[in-house]
């Protein structure tokens, strides 16, 4: 069975560390990084890329637009 | 650890795109505090313009609130109005340019309270522009003080004790006043606070737009938001709170699809 896989790119430098992301993503993939952006916000980031199914649930609550979505078949 | 970063650099390709931030929003980061349900509702109504390919044709009246810089976020023609007065302007606008798209982008404290009058003219006189109403049950912008859409008992910088209906009077539905108009053609109640709820916010907005393009009268899409800095809670609770408190006040759905009354039928008889 062909698997699908997926793959989220995080704008480090836009994202406000609201946390909708992570809350929103079925496959708890997301996480907030311990790290801070230059703005001082813990930004999201895949703690768990091997769960990622490229749902796109993330990209769409984003207020900021700052998630790009990627998926694709793995045989 | 390695291989698991490779896979996902074999994914990241270009012919595996599903999902990028609309080529109609600007690239400027936007001035809302983390988690604003402004950002997503500007995204969508990108989104809408970008799909429907009118992004030449679409002229929005940005109101005064939070969401007073919108025009530097979507990339479109703009006017921004006096306080309360964006369907006053957008109804020139629509006049002087009938084939444009139209839209005003309003919060409570502009549309509900001090452009009440305005708003209720706009739809009364069922014109022929979309208007998108965020609710968010506080003055956002000013420290988060009570708006007539506020909830009763919800505690904000001017009712500490939460609002007392005595004294503040009761909630506003206007949306629901909007409805009973015979300008209006598609009236309805949306929330972005899950990726469902933003889907159906876009299909409702994407009606709104061609509610317009077919001259059907007046499309309004209240959206009810969060506020988490003016509630002084986490976006997360945010949202859970609005599920909680406010959509027992102000359930989600159509109010109204059709289209405007037919002038003809209530014609005097002389």
């Amino acid at each position: 069975m062909a698997k699908v896989k997926g793959a989220v790119v995080v704008d480090v430098d836009t994202c406000k560390g609201c946390n909708l992301c992570v809350v929103a993503c079925p496959t708890q993939t997301l996480a907030l990084h311990r790290n801070v952006n230059g703005k001082g916000y813990h930004y999201s980031y895949m703690e768990n890329p091997e769960a990622c199914t490229g749902c796109s649930n993330c990209a769409m609550v984003c207020p900021d637009s700052c998630i790009t979505v990627y998926r694709a078949k793995i045989a | 650890m390695a291989e698991v970063a490779e896979n996902i650099q074999n994914i990241i390709k270009p012919e595996n795109l599903v999902y990028q931030k609309s080529p109609v929003l600007t690239d400027k980061v936007m001035h809302y505090c983390p988690g604003c349900s402004h950002g997503v509702v500007h995204k969508i109504i990108a989104e809408v313009i970008d799909e429907m390919g009118i992004q030449e044709d679409t002229i929005g009246v940005s109101p005064v609130g939070c969401s007073v810089f919108a025009y530097n976020y979507i990339d479109i023609d703009w006017h921004e109005a006096a306080h309360g007065r964006a369907p006053a302007v957008a109804t020139g606008v629509k006049r002087v340019f009938p084939n444009k798209f139209v839209f005003s982008y309003q919060g409570d404290g502009d549309l509900a309270a001090i452009g009440t009058a305005e708003t209720m003219h706009a739809v009364n006189r069922g014109e022929n522009i979309v208007m998108v109403f965020i609710n968010n049950a506080i003055y956002g912008m000013t420290g988060g003080q009570m708006a007539p859409t506020t909830m009763v008992g919800q505690v904000t910088a001017t009712t500490p004790h939460g609002r007392n209906v005595d004294l503040n009077g009761y909630p506003l539905k206007i949306t629901e006043l909007i409805a009973q108009l015979p300008g209006a053609a598609y009236v309805t109640r949306q929330s972005v606070q899950t990726p469902a709820a933003v889907r159906k916010t876009k299909k409702a907005i994407r009606k709104a737009f061609e509610v317009q393009a077919n001259k059907k009268g007046t499309a309004f899409v209240e959206v009810v938001a969060t506020c988490n800095s003016g509630w002084k809670i986490s976006p997360v609770e945010s949202n859970e709170w609005m599920e909680e408190h406010m959509f027992p006040f102000y359930p989600l759905g159509d109010l109204k699809d059709g289209e405007k009354e037919d002038p003809e039928a209530l014609k005097m008889n002389v």
